[in-house]
């Protein structure tokens, strides 16, 4: 834990905090259906046309059943599409190195892993995937299910700020709006950016270069090596929407460890960047909307707070070092290195997998398989308290939100009043659909993992034995239904039943989320918004940040408490304590 | 009246509630509490375990878990039947006010006919003659009486009950006292106040409260989730290689679940029905209590509520050609037999002139004129003077001619100004005016003030013109008030503040406040009051304070400061648990993990059974603060958060350590594990 | 049911446009402003000599004799296979992970002439994340700089200042970690051959 990451922490934080209010004001205007944006120019008429070929109008709003429907078939339709891609790529263009169609199971559960915003990868990319299945059939999504979220958030942000209303805006005007207007533009710069920094763009079969020094392998099996194919493609703007829009799927198996993803220092501090800012700027947002500025900025420390506290587990864990390493004569100092790249070292590594699970993300630069049991332990966590630290673009304020919520339900009645959030009086119908998007996910986890560990089809694709194989496990089923996407990548998913299995845990995940959080933005756009006063719960300061974390901690952490013992946890000592090797 | 308060653990309550609790393990009366249930359901199959036992857990071990669940569930129903035990003891006592009275029932012919009072029905007519009991509910249709209600109200001086106006309503089980009344009987026989009180308070017919409803799913919500962290865990031990025992699973899972709040709500919600009780107020439903905590406006009468009911003498004006000391002397004597507050305040005043004080026994010869209804004049007979003072038009008629004008510009002046002026006079002539003010209730300010910190605003109706009530409202320290105010104007206002999202309450009695009464979020009704008052509320308050709202709203809020208290407590509870259970789960198959077990307990079985065991105490050691309402400060939204938070959550983080500790080091002193 | 296939047709629509917009027009506007302003890099920063493809600046490759720098183990293929990136993904308590350490430990050692018990950087016996990594620490070059310049005969004064010529300090001067890139610097000693 050197200077030198103390200071690239500040940096990343500081500039996240000078970026919130900038976006944050910005989105306002997009997500308001009339919003003024100095973008009109450009995009209205694209925006125009779009509402004309889709015959809608942009005034038109929706209750929250047929905000549901909307995004449900629009979600149905363009994962079909994207199925569909996957498994005719071979009849389809771009693919210079012939890859055949993508196997049923695997192309059902990357279609579903992308519409869910996992970005699961049981593909490795530049051995499966051609550039129109990359470029089309992939990327479509990183727009789109990044757009659903941001749109399920603000319905749910319309919802407490509207005053007894029957709608909570237009699933399709959002769609449009926050695809034009806030993705597409910024994903331009940032991949403008990458391709400075070496993030290839290009369409040309992969590169062969002729070895320096030809020589002769001897692990996994003896192989002469003369050549290196050097995988290309258009990576860039996959690159940018990938991190902006919290999708995480990378473009190559490596994921943004891969260095044409993630070439430098610099584009990763970007990336990193990038993966909050849009969850950031939606705590401002949510301010502005409550006409609460200060409960945003209340929100947005307790976020920062969590994320801060992971880190340094995270990072103190990893600059520690595997102990076992220690002994056969590895520099402690290096810290645990394996799975790591030399021009991150542990302060951007840890960084990274902390942000990349926090947020929905689920790239990574570095492999969590191979992180120190603690070290590993908090990504894993972050993920299982419903990645709300700034969270997946959208998913993570309206998850956040259904914690504020349980938090007001909870204390809020110590103050001798019927709980209020920001005017909206949580009542049993709230607190059910805010239960239930909680329940859900326990039940997707713990259901399937359970199930997994004690099946062969489980076992089989262990990497790891032992703990850590649990720890595998555990993590794969937590971040499908987390929509997160990273892994420990160890375990050997592409099989049918943990192909299969894992989309669903992404779809209930998703869907199951989504449907409950609409309908509380329904129910609370219906009630009437209370006057605040001195008698309110306060949804501000230090008190209600503490009492926010300490619900998030108590109420998420406590449901994984046993099995992150039997995991990470008894890993942990077993390492430190024991000679036990698996 | 019963309002007493008792000792917590009277043991005429305590004995049948013993009993009801282990009545109460019926699992379908057991169902309504979910977390009690699935406890319950682990109690049962531990209890199995016991018999079909396989493997190698000690017998001795699992009774002693099998019989701390039977407990914790016993200790939650205990707390629930104490509730109610001391809600029935409460309606009993109002209830014993109703002896087994007989009443003259009229016939629809005109006969009259001797009834027991049980047999009475709605709408029948009773005559009640002086020294009778009223049998039932009912609103006086003819006639005027003084009437005992001490044995409701506990307030020892009689008053007045007429027909017609807001004053017209009688209670079963109060006293005429004199003169004869026609009564109409407004309740069936089990559907009085009292009786709906009273079902309020008993189980079967309670209703949740909407906050309770909602609470309830959330501790459901929390009880399967633990419900599927318990099944999974049975797997991913198999996966590690060991096989978890049913009975520490159970135990594990009871530990989890929210016990503490869900084996104490309805004792709570019970106990909060109770205090008000205890205050003179019965409420018609568990859901206006609850309102009451939600209440942030409350429109208040200025008469009555803000100040004193009676008005106090502040000036004598004497009529052209008397002196200060004539009237005030005057003043006196008329006044030394009127025992209403006004009376004695014009003595008081008198005494302020220089006049000493003169009691009645030294005046043998003086014949006095007590206030009656219908006279509406106080006075006395003495040495042939006939002196009495009065409401001037009543004065007016008894001397039978006009005021002077000087008495007559003096009684416009007081009447201007919101005060009411008395007439004395001495024969014919009118010696002066005494000018009536009103007086604002001590510490009244205080407590708008302390309201205001905690986001309550209070609105003060009157029907004087602006001015009185602007000084007035000043005075008292109001935040806002409505001058002038006809009955229909305070429909108006409550429609309007609940338009802006507000919760009103207010208390009323007459007829033209029910449908306003009906309105308001909670309305109180004065016992006084009439039946359609009575009947649009719902709340009824016993003593007819209309300060009384202030003390509801305490209430209110001190409950659902309760609820929330204890459910963050029994989150809390639960890291604690785990840092005594988890460990002791792992260690055998994990030795390595004992750093975890940072309570040092013991064994493996005394850390289960030890968290177990303070998972049932800590219900018994909260039942006395579930009955009683946890302190109520009335303090900003912020501050008590703080508060709260630091005692129950922080608190429910470290007792349980403690506690467990504690447990474990006694569990194997003497050696049960 | 009216309703359904008016939103299937939306949602079709809806999927055909903004594909075109955000899957072809979105990455071709990118490609066109990358091969305008960074065509190096977009193509991929690949190294030539005598016009051949060599490799890239970005991508590790493997090297194996005694007059080269080594890059660190790798797990892509059967190591720096740019076509299928990855780590080991096994965990601090893999047997495989401890064994195969330990030999790599003990052949580090070995070729470079150092101490039984002296320390190994980390970097040289542990696997990158993507396996092509590029880059060794600075004390990894170092320590391995006597070898190569007693295989290649040249003063071990001229490799390390080959070592400071390719090491690369933190970007901007604060981001990522002090490295050296392998194969540039592999490079650049063959070129003073």
């Amino acid at each position: 834990m050197d200077m030198y990451g103390w200071i690239q922490l500040a940096l990343f934080a500081g500039l996240l905090l000078a970026l919130t209010k900038p976006l944050g004001v910005y989105l306002a205007s997009v997500l308001d259906a009339g919003g003024k944006t100095f973008l009109d120019p450009v995009l209205q008429p694209c925006e125009k046309l779009l509402y004309r070929l889709f015959s809608i109008k942009s005034q038109d709003e929706q209750n929250w059943q047929q905000y549901a429907v909307s995004l449900s078939v629009f979600s149905l339709v363009s994962l079909l599409f994207s199925y569909a891609v996957l498994r005719l790529q071979h009849v389809l263009p771009l693919n210079p190195q012939g890859f055949g169609p993508v196997s049923p199971d695997l192309a059902f559960n990357t279609a579903v892993s992308f519409t869910t915003n996992t970005n699961w990868q049981s593909y490795g990319g530049e051995s499966t995937l051609s550039y129109f299945s990359q470029m089309v059939g992939l990327t479509l999504h990183n727009f789109v299910s990044a757009a659903a979220g941001i749109a399920v958030a603000t319905a749910l942000v319309r919802g407490l700020s509207r005053h007894s209303a029957r709608t909570i805006g237009c699933f399709w005007v959002d769609l449009v709006r926050i695809n034009l207007y806030l993705l597409l533009p910024l994903s331009l710069i940032l991949a403008v950016f990458l391709v400075s920094q070496g993030v290839v763009q290009n369409f040309k079969p992969y590169a062969a270069a002729k070895l320096l020094e030809p020589h002769t392998a001897v692990a996994p099996a003896i192989t002469n090596i003369a050549t290196q194919t050097i995988a290309q493609g258009p990576m860039a703007s996959q690159v940018a929407i990938k991190m902006l829009g919290t999708n995480g799927g990378g473009f190559m198996n490596a994921n943004a460890a891969h260095p044409y993803e993630n070439p430098t220092p610099l584009a990763n501090f970007l990336q990193m960047l990038a993966i909050f800012l849009i969850p950031s700027s939606l705590t401002y947002y949510l301010g502005r909307m409550v006409k609460n500025q200060r409960h945003g900025w209340a929100v947005w420390a307790a976020m920062l707070l969590l994320f801060l506290a992971g880190l340094t587990v995270c990072w103190q864990a990893e600059s520690a070092g595997n102990p076992r390493m220690h002994a056969l004569g590895v520099n402690p100092l290096g810290g645990n290195m394996e799975g790591k790249e030399v021009r991150f070292g542990i302060f951007n590594s840890a960084l990274f997998a902390t942000v990349t699970t926090d947020a929905s993300c689920g790239a990574v630069n570095a492999m969590h398989d191979s992180f120190t049991p603690l070290g590993g332990l908090i990504p894993l966590l972050n993920i299982q308290l419903g990645e709300v630290v700034f969270g997946g673009v959208g998913a993570g304020l309206y998850g956040m939100l259904v914690f504020v919520v349980l938090t007001v339900f909870l204390a809020g009645l110590m103050v001798g009043r019927t709980p209020e959030y920001v005017g909206k009086k949580i009542e049993a119908y709230d607190v059910k659909m805010s239960a239930l998007a909680i329940l859900i996910l326990i039940l997707s986890i713990l259901g399937f993992t359970a199930w997994a560990v004690v099946s062969n089809w489980g076992l089989a694709g262990l990497n790891n034995q032992g703990p850590h194989g649990l720890s595998e496990i555990i993590y794969a089923y937590s971040s499908a239904t987390g929509n997160n996407g990273s892994a420990f990548a160890g375990l050997t998913t592409n099989t049918p039943w943990l192909n299969t299995t894992l989309a669903f845990a992404m779809l209930f995940g998703r869907f199951f989320m989504i449907v409950p959080i609409l309908a509380l933005a329904g129910n609370l756009a219906k009630k009437k918004l209370l006057p605040q006063s001195e008698g309110s719960f306060p949804v501000t300061g230090l008190t209600f940040v503490v009492l926010l974390v300490g619900t998030i901690l108590i109420v998420g952490a406590l449901t994984f408490v046993p099995v992150l013992s039997l995991g990470p946890v008894v890993e942990h000592f077993l390492m430190t304590k024991s000679a036990v090797v698996f | 009246m019963a309002a007493k308060a008792r000792s917590l653990f009277d043991t005429a309550i305590m004995l049948p509630a013993v009993v009801d609790s282990f009545r109460k393990l019926n699992p379908f009366s057991m169902l309504k509490n979910p977390v009690m249930f699935v406890t319950e359901v682990g109690a049962g199959i531990t209890t199995a375990v016991l018999f079909i036992r396989s493997g190698d857990e000690p017998v001795g071990f699992i009774l002693q878990i099998a019989l701390w669940l039977w407990f914790t569930v016993l200790f939650a129903n205990f707390a629930e039947a104490m509730a109610e035990g001391r809600g029935k003891a409460q309606a009993n006592e109002l209830r014993k006010t109703r002896t087994k009275t007989l009443a003259n029932r009229i016939h629809e012919n005109g006969d009259i006919e001797q009834v027991p009072a049980d047999q009475l029905r709605k709408n029948n007519m009773v005559i009640i003659s002086a020294g009778e009991v009223i049998p039932a509910d009912g609103e006086i249709i003819e006639g005027v009486a003084t009437v005992d209600e001490s044995a409701i109200t506990g307030e020892s001086a009689p008053v007045i009950r007429e027909a017609g106006g807001d004053r017209s309503a009688v209670t079963g089980g109060t006293r005429v006292l004199s003169d004869r009344i026609k009564v109409v009987v407004t309740a069936n026989p089990g559907e009085s106040f009292l009786d709906r009180m009273i079902n309020l308070v008993e189980g079967a017919k309670r209703q949740k409260t909407p906050n309770e409803i909602a609470l309830t799913i959330l501790l459901s919500a929390l009880t399967i989730i633990f419900l599927v962290v318990i099944m999974s865990l049975k797997f991913f031990g198999l996966y590690s290689g060991m096989s978890f025992s049913i009975t520490v699973l159970v135990a594990l899972l009871v530990c989890l679940i929210p016990t503490t709040i869900g084996g104490l709500l309805s004792a709570i919600g019970i106990a909060g029905i109770d205090r008000l009780v205890q205050k003179n107020v019965l409420a018609m439903s568990g859901r206006a209590v609850e309102a009451a905590g939600d209440v942030d406006v409350l429109l208040l009468d200025k008469t009555g509520t803000i100040t004193l009911g009676d008005r106090q003498a502040t000036e004598f004006i004497p009529a052209e050609g008397v002196t200060m000391q004539e009237l005030a002397s005057a003043a006196q004597l008329a006044s030394l037999a009127d025992e209403t507050p006004e009376g004695r305040s014009i003595v008081v005043l008198a005494k302020q002139h220089g006049l000493r004080g003169r009691p009645i026994a030294e005046l043998p010869h003086a014949q006095f004129q007590p206030f009656t209804a219908q006279t509406r004049m106080s006075g006395v007979d003495i040495d042939g003077r006939k002196i009495r003072k009065g409401a001037a038009s009543a004065v007016c008629d008894f001397i039978g001619k006009a005021f002077p004008l000087d008495v007559q510009g003096a009684l416009n002046r007081i009447s201007q100004s919101g005060g009411t002026p008395l007439v004395v006079v001495d024969g014919e002539k009118a010696l002066g005016v005494i000018h009536l003010k009103d007086i604002v209730k001590g510490g009244l300010k205080d407590r708008f003030d302390r309201f205001r910190a905690m986001g309550i605003k209070t609105v003060m109706i009157t029907g004087d013109n602006r001015l009185t009530a602007a000084a007035i409202a000043a005075e008292a320290g109001v935040d806002d008030f409505v001058a002038e105010a006809k009955p229909e104007d305070k429909l108006a206002l409550i429609r309007r503040e609940q338009a802006e999202g507000h919760l009103v309450a207010m208390t009323g009695d007459g007829t033209n406040d029910a449908p306003a009464l009906a309105q308001s979020d909670v309305g109180v009704a004065m016992n006084t009051g009439t039946q359609a008052a009575k009947e649009a509320g719902n709340m009824v308050d016993l003593d007819s304070n209309p300060t009384k709202l202030l003390e509801i709203v305490e209430i209110g809020k001190q409950m659902l400061i309760t609820r929330g208290a204890l459910t963050t407590f029994s989150i809390a509870n639960d890291v604690a648990k785990y840092f005594a259970i988890i460990p002791a789960m792992l260690i055998g198959v994990f030795p390595v993990i004992a750093p975890l077990n940072i309570m040092g307990l013991q064994s493996a079985s005394s850390a289960v059974l030890s968290a177990v065991i303070f998972n049932a105490l800590i219900i018994i050691a909260l039942i006395p603060l579930a009955l009683r309402g946890v302190q109520f400060r009335p303090v900003g939204a912020v501050v008590m958060l703080r508060r709260n938070l630091l005692i129950y959550g922080l608190g429910g983080l470290v007792v349980p350590f403690a506690g467990i500790k504690i447990i474990d080091i006694l569990v194997n002193a003497f050696h049960f594990v | 049911m009216k309703d359904i296939i008016k939103e299937l047709r939306t949602a079709g629509l809806a999927t055909f446009f903004l594909a075109i917009i955000l899957c072809c027009l979105y990455p071709l506007c990118v490609w066109g402003l990358g091969q305008l302003l960074y065509p190096h890099q977009a193509d991929g920063s690949l190294l030539t000599e005598a016009g051949a493809v060599v490799g890239s600046s970005l991508i590790g490759q493997g090297f194996i004799g005694q007059e080269y720098f080594h890059p660190r183990p790798s797990a892509a293929g059967a190591g720096y296979d740019a076509a299928a990136s990855g780590g080991s993904n096994l965990g601090p308590l893999s047997k495989k992970l401890l064994d195969m350490a330990a030999q790599r430990v003990a052949a580090y050692r070995h070729e470079n002439g150092l101490a039984r018990d002296a320390l190994v950087p980390a970097d040289a016996v542990t696997a990158s994340g993507s396996g092509l990594d590029p880059h060794i620490s600075l004390q990894n070059a170092l320590l391995q700089a006597p070898r190569i310049a007693q295989a290649r005969n040249i003063s071990l004064e001229s490799v390390r200042k080959k070592i400071q010529e390719h090491s690369e300090g933190r970007d901007l001067l604060v981001f990522g970690e002090p490295r050296v890139n392998v194969l540039m610097l592999n490079m650049s000693l063959n070129r003073t051959r």
